[in-house]
């Protein structure tokens, strides 16, 4: 945090990683936790994207005829798909998750200095919600 | 190195402009609170109820969006999802891309297909008719409609 000359601005310590003098101690963003939260934010958020482009195309079929949205959902239901959808679930999980670790971040003081351990909550949440949804979802891929 | 104007100075544009990129970020976070609730809800009837992604095929869309609250549901995923997806794709654009008619030309592109997608997506919803094609696949169509 900076000292303004204008009047001095104190910021509460944020919580960094003790390491050597020299590395990089990290911060919100740079290094360790807050790094990798966004590195895997920035990518689930850009797959999710194309994901969606092409579901909107794909869901457009039920326009056109029951035989092809048919076809095309049949894609979806094949055991390759399933694992895929694995990812995907996978995906927007983590991005849901840690979405809203960053807006509890950006406005709530606790979750400011303690985003480190958050962090580390959204992938708890994380396995606990894929343990929940990936044995159920491929016994349904595999099954049929 | 690029001059990264400071803080709260409206990006070096002064004057009273509205602050999009502000807005910008508070739709970020707002519609991703929506969003959590409504993909979620998604994936859940979709994928876990019953047989999961086995049971999908025109029936069971027909009789998704033969109830309203479906539809609502639907479309208010579509317009939020898409249009926080390309806003976040955007700030991809911004940081990766330094040339600046590439940069225009990707941005066109992002509101472009946002637009079409929004609109198409938004009719399929609402003027989906479950009866479609009964005459030429009546064993894949509602049985109401072969009636
Ligand atoms: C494997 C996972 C998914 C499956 C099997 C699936 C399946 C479906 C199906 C069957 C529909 C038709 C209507 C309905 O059921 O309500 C649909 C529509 C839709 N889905 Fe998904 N979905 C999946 C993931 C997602 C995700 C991750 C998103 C958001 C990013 C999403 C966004 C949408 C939207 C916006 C619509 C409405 C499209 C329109 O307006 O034409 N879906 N999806
Ligand atoms: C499930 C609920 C979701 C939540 C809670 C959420 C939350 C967020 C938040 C808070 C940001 C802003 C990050 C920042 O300003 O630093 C963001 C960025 C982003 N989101 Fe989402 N999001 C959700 C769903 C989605 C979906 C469905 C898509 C794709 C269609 C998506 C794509 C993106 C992209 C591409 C970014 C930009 C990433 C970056 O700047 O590094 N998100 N998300």
């Amino acid at each position: 945090m900076t000292v303004e000359s204008g009047g001095a601005v104190k910021a509460p310590p944020i919580e960094t990683p003790k390491r050597g003098l020299r590395a990089p101690a990290g911060t919100l963003y740079r290094g360790t936790e807050g790094m990798w939260s966004w590195v895997l934010h920035r990518i689930t958020g850009t797959a999710i994207y194309f994901f969606l482009l092409v579901h909107v195309l794909d869901t457009a079929l039920i326009r056109v005829s029951p035989e092809a949205y048919n076809a095309v959902i049949g894609a979806y239901q094949t055991e390759i798909m399933g694992l895929g959808e694995v990812a995907l679930v996978g995906a927007i999980g983590f991005h849901a998750l840690n979405g809203l670790r960053i807006i509890l971040i950006d406005f709530w003081g606790w979750a400011t200095q303690h985003h480190r351990l958050l962090f580390w909550i959204v992938i708890g949440l994380w396995v606990v919600l894929m343990i929940g949804f990936t044995p159920r979802h491929l016994i349904n891929v595999f099954s049929h | 190195m690029t001059a990264i104007p400071a803080p709260r100075s409206g990006g070096g544009r002064g004057g009273r402009r509205t602050n999009w990129e502000k807005w910008g970020w508070i739709y970020m976070r707002a519609s991703g609170v929506l969003l959590v609730v409504l993909i979620f809800g998604h994936l859940f009837v979709n994928l876990m109820v019953g047989e999961g992604i086995s049971q999908i095929n025109f029936g069971f869309v027909a009789g998704k969006l033969a109830n309203p609250f479906w539809q609502w549901w639907d479309v208010a995923m579509l317009w939020l999802a898409l249009i926080h997806g390309a806003n976040g794709m955007r700030t991809l654009v911004n940081d990766y891309v330094s040339r600046p008619k590439v940069r225009t030309a990707l941005k066109v592109a992002l509101v472009g297909s946002t637009a079409a997608l929004i609109a198409l997506g938004t009719l399929v919803v609402f003027t989906f008719d479950p009866c479609l094609g009964a005459d030429e696949f009546p064993d894949l169509v509602l049985s109401i409609c072969n009636a």
